[in-house]
């Protein structure tokens, strides 16, 4: 090339663009992640200076062994019924999924997110926050509203967009917000709920309050701005804050190596930061629990903010919109190391002789009929449709301010003006 | 607390101080940061002192992330405060446009009321001080485009103080933009003369105490039967200059606040006058002074006896030796008002 004259004795340069190792027909081998034995992990003390984290920000805490034993350091002992109940809402969170993914299947609404293989990683942190510690949630947290013991229905309302939707049709579906619930409004927009979670726990700090936040992304949206800023302001001020970071492998057909995968861990970039940093098997629910745990008490005792990386596999597609089978190996869910974190802590209390096949059986069952009896009372305020029943035309004028300014109130006139005239 | 019925001389920048100061006294929950704000209290002294009388933890300097400066003002939103944060430039703004246009803007309607964003953004905007094209713009009409956000822009030390505690006191979002050049004195557009102070200007008495102009309401500067001008910022006090050096009985609207627009005395004016003249530095294209244009026209047609007109910036980057060509001034103003008046 004309460019290169005169220049003939230097290398060419070469672009690298990251490539999955599997696509859609490829057999999976996962013999090349390295998967630190359970237990194997240090625990830091609380206090621990954040420059002493390298080792947990390139390894991982692993509490549940191969076998379904708690074995190691952060293995946070606790009590069989509250394991149950932890159970129970990974369990919940799924059937709810399965659910809400059918009904939109059948036109009964436009759109639907499920976690699954990712329920852990919600599900331990609503039980180890506290429940007025504030979350700034993406999109894959519904198990924190369900952990947080709030209501299906409700959830459904705004799913179906119906007459009891709070968010009277406004918000894009599974975009909740429940303040009583300390579950901030939903984004679309990617980890920008990042420095709103430093925020909150910067005036928590700031008014001499006792609680903190958390937050949550996934590993391809660490790319944003807003995340960097994030660990910046949450470094800067030491802020009372978690983050998290949900390393599912998969933003919708990109995997995590157009994140930074290919030549680091997630939980790393907190080093840079000066931040804690850990990186936890996220199907391993009482490794997140004992994460969250131990960052929790850091940040409560002003020690500042931790970053944790839960690293699980998103098992099904991004949304309803998405057909993983298109970019990534099917084999890839099935065949995935660290296993399923409902499984996987039913093994454990099975071991522990706390459970059995044949409850699990009986809750699983019982379960789908909650999640039905939910969704049949919650289709009585009706199901999203067309989308013009369940609202008055004019409440797409409120909220956009506090008052509403003499434009809004002309085109909400123009509006029922022009569907009057049209007969509708 | 101090008494509103005193009066003191103040340029713009000590009424922007005096309003935060007179807030953050008023309100615990009011706190300011931003870029340089704390300690030095700011780049133009906006914020001077409000530190050491406040403390840390209410006026505190940030990291150089104007995204972060934003997000974090929304979650402090959320929490309960009322953040004032400031971005040194109008300029510097863009990197938080996503926290500003769909969060900050929109996050009232999506939460359905459960969460709202009520920040003030200030932010120092405008040209005439040869800051090239990084320190010179006019991002009004981006914001203006966008549901969920007032905007609002003071041309006086006095309007500055009553619209920004005004804007505090709101709870919504809004974009305070101080035309720079004239936080220390009224302009008229001769940039070869010398500056002026505030000192000799009416609107450069400011009570000391709490007193608040309404969001939404302008301000007709100067009442006139000619041609109505519609014009806020520095160009104000351009329009001032020049229809008065040509003895124009022209009625001076000085919108004070963008969004929500004062519809109502800008109908008046024009239909009174029937010609209309709009003013603005920002840059031509989709500027705030097309939808004026759209406004006037679809509301005052029949009273209209000449075209409207507009004066703005051309559509270019800011250019920095050129600033005095690129600037809406008396000599572009004059031709304008000329075809304007002509019939």
């Amino acid at each position: 090339m004309a460019q290169n004259e005169g220049r003939r004795n230097l290398r060419s340069l070469e672009l690298h663009v990251p490539e999955p190792k599997f696509r859609p027909g490829d057999s999976v081998d996962y013999s090349d992640l390295v998967i630190p034995p359970a237990g194997s992990a240090p625990r830091p003390d609380i206090d621990a200076r954040p420059d002493s984290f390298h080792e947990l920000a390139y390894s991982l805490v692993r509490v549940l062994d191969e076998k379904g034993n708690a074995v190691g350091p952060w293995a946070p002992r606790l009590a069989p019924d509250l394991l149950r109940e932890m159970l129970r809402n990974m369990a919940l969170t799924r059937a709810f999924d399965e659910r809400m993914f059918r009904a939109q299947r059948q036109g009964k609404t436009s759109f639907y997110m499920k976690c699954t293989g990712e329920e852990a990683v919600a599900v331990a942190a609503a039980y180890a926050l506290d429940r007025d510690d504030m979350c700034f949630p993406a999109y894959r947290q519904q198990g924190l509203l369900i952990s947080r013991g709030w209501s299906l229905v409700d959830m459904m309302n705004q799913i179906y967009s119906n007459k009891g939707d709070r968010l009277k049709g406004k918000q894009l579906p599974i975009m909740y917000s429940v303040k009583d619930a300390g579950f901030f409004s939903i984004s679309g927009n990617l980890t920008t709920q990042y420095p709103q979670a430093v925020g909150w726990a910067m005036a928590s700090a700031a008014k001499g309050d006792t609680r903190i936040a958390a937050t949550w992304c996934g590993e391809g949206s660490t790319a944003e701005g807003d995340f960097h800023s994030a660990c910046t302001f949450a470094s800067v001020y030491r802020a009372p804050v978690i983050l998290n970071v949900v390393n599912n492998q998969w933003a919708i057909s990109s995997f995590s190596g157009f994140a930074g995968a290919e030549s680091t861990t997630f939980a790393a970039r907190a080093v840079g930061y000066g931040i804690a940093g850990l990186r936890v098997d996220g199907n391993d629910i009482l490794a997140v629990y004992a994460a969250t745990e131990w960052a929790a008490e850091r940040a409560r005792t002003n020690q500042g903010p931790t970053l944790i990386e839960h690293f699980t596999y998103r098992a099904e597609g991004h949304s309803t919109s998405d057909d993983p089978s298109q970019y990534r190996s099917a084999d890839e869910s099935s065949e995935w190391p660290l296993g399923d974190p409902i499984a996987r802590l039913k093994q454990h209390l099975v071991a522990l002789g706390e459970w059995d096949e044949e409850r699990h059986a009986a809750m699983d069952l019982e379960l789908a009929e909650t999640v039905k009896a939910a969704a049949k009372e919650s289709e009585k305020n009706g199901i999203l449709g067309h989308g013009l029943n369940n609202h008055p035309f004019e409440s797409m004028f409120e909220d956009v301010f506090e008052e509403m300014p003499w434009h809004l109130r002309e085109q909400c006139a123009q509006m029922l003006e022009e569907q009057k005239a049209a007969g509708l | 607390m101090s008494d509103e019925t005193v009066n003191t001389r103040m340029n713009m920048i000590q009424a922007i101080n005096s309003a935060m100061d007179v807030m953050m006294e008023r309100d615990p929950d009011v706190i300011v940061m931003g870029e340089d704000v704390g300690f030095f209290g700011g780049v133009f002294r906006a914020t001077a002192g409000l530190q050491k009388k406040y403390g840390k933890t209410r006026v505190f300097d940030t990291p150089i992330t104007e995204c972060g400066i934003i997000g974090v003002a929304v979650g402090m939103g959320a929490y309960g405060l009322r953040p004032v944060p400031e971005i040194q430039f109008a300029d510097y703004i863009y990197p938080a446009l996503d926290q500003l246009v769909s969060e900050a803007a929109r996050l009232r309607y999506r939460s359905g009321g459960e969460f709202t964003a009520p920040l003030t953004v200030r932010s120092p905007f405008g040209g005439g001080i040869f800051g090239g094209q990084t320190h010179s713009q006019s991002p009004e009409g981006i914001f203006t485009h966008v549901s969920g956000v007032k905007t609002v822009i003071p041309s006086t030390p006095y309007d500055a103080k009553g619209l920004l505690i005004a804007a505090i006191e709101d709870n919504d979002p809004v974009i305070f933009f101080e035309p720079k050049r004239i936080y220390n004195g009224p302009f008229d557009g001769r940039y070869d003369k010398p500056a002026r102070n505030w000192s000799a200007h009416p609107a450069g008495e400011v009570p000391e105490g709490y007193y608040r102009i309404p969001l939404g309401k302008a301000n007709i500067v100067r009442e006139g039967e000619a041609l109505t001008v519609l014009c806020y910022g520095t160009m104000v006090h351009v329009v001032e200059a020049t229809i008065e050096g040509l003895g124009i009985d022209a009625e001076i609207v000085d919108l004070r606040t963008l969004v929500p627009l004062d519809i109502e005395t800008i109908e008046a004016s024009v239909k009174k006058t029937g010609r209309c003249l709009i003013v603005h530095e920002a840059t031509r294209t989709s500027g705030f002074g097309a939808e004026l244009s759209a406004l006037v026209q679809e509301r005052c047609f029949y009273h209209l006896e000449a075209p409207i007109e507009r004066v703005t910036g051309f559509d270019t980057p800011y250019p920095h030796s050129l600033e005095w060509a690129y600037f809406p001034g008396p000599v572009r103003i004059t031709e304008a008002l000329k075809k304007i008046l002509k019939d």
